[in-house]
């Protein structure tokens, strides 16, 4: 039995946390389409689910390599759009984390950061009339910025607390 | 010493460089690892596949050409990391006997 759920996240931590209460309540997520998921009945707790942006887009050479290697270790993808992956991993075969420490984890969200930053600063510009002739459409160029800055804000907020413990512990 | 070479190891990197001490690809460092550890570390493989990748352009490890034709992609340490690894070993062997020092002592 299938389902799809028509649903939009901008903070990828809230996207899997939601992917992981589906897939406990036995619905798999088997493919992934923005704002739209589809999901597949089966056993409640199978899979656990992360989410991941890559260096390259999937069929990149590199990006090719890493998941080559993520499914000997069990890990299957089941969806990508354009840089991120959706994955995941049979709960009996352990615990399911894509990074183990401080410097990895915070390397992940600058690269969000990073993606994210250009394409709020251009709707914003774009918002504010600064570039190009500023129309009522342009509202939803406003929108966007606020859209993109609110997950930015989190994963900066992230990346402060992750720096302070940085300084006691190795 | 330059300032970047100073400092410990984080622990990813410690155990990726002592498990490539023979060759592995990335599957069996993560295996090597959470048995030496006893689960207590398990490398996350988004971490690991990151740590390769700086450490083999560091030329700290190296890809291993393996005899059999193989899909997987082996590592193994170069003496540069080798010198790494024991300078490492070296700190963490004062670290142990300075702490041991202040167990043995009463009352401090």
């Amino acid at each position: 039995m299938k389902k799809r759920v028509f649903k939009c996240f901008t903070n990828y931590e809230k996207e899997e946390i939601w992917l992981n209460q589906m897939a406990a309540q036995g619905w798999h997520c088997v493919d992934y389409f923005p704002c739209r998921y589809t999901f597949e009945k089966g056993e409640p707790g199978e899979y656990t689910y992360r989410i991941q942006l890559l260096d390259q887009v999937p069929t990149h050479v590199e990006s090719a390599a890493y998941l080559e290697f993520l499914e000997e270790a069990g890990i299957q993808a089941v969806a990508s759009s354009m840089r991120w992956v959706y994955l995941r991993k049979k709960t009996a075969d352990g615990p399911f984390e894509i990074f183990s420490d401080r410097e990895s984890r915070i390397a992940h969200y600058r690269r969000i950061i990073y993606m994210l930053l250009p394409l709020g600063l251009v709707n914003l510009l774009f918002g504010l009339g600064i570039l190009g002739r500023w129309e009522p459409i342009n509202i939803f160029n406003l929108g966007g910025a606020v859209l993109l800055a609110m997950p930015m804000v989190g994963y900066y907020r992230r990346i402060q607390a992750l720096e302070k413990e940085g300084q006691i512990r190795e | 010493m330059p300032l970047e070479e100073q400092g410990a190891l984080t622990e990813a990197v410690f155990y990726i460089l002592l498990t490539l001490h023979k060759p592995l690809h990335g599957y069996g460092i993560m295996q090597g690892v959470q048995e030496l550890t006893k689960d207590r570390l398990t490398l996350g493989p988004g971490t690991l596949y990151g740590a390769l990748n700086t450490l083999a352009e560091k030329g700290w490890i190296q890809a291993f050409k393996s005899k059999q034709d193989s899909r997987r992609k082996e590592y193994i340490i170069t003496d540069l990391g080798k010198s790494v690894f024991q300078r490492e070993l070296k700190r963490l062997e004062e670290l142990l006997t300075h702490g041991k020092l202040v167990n043995g002592r009463k009352g401090l």
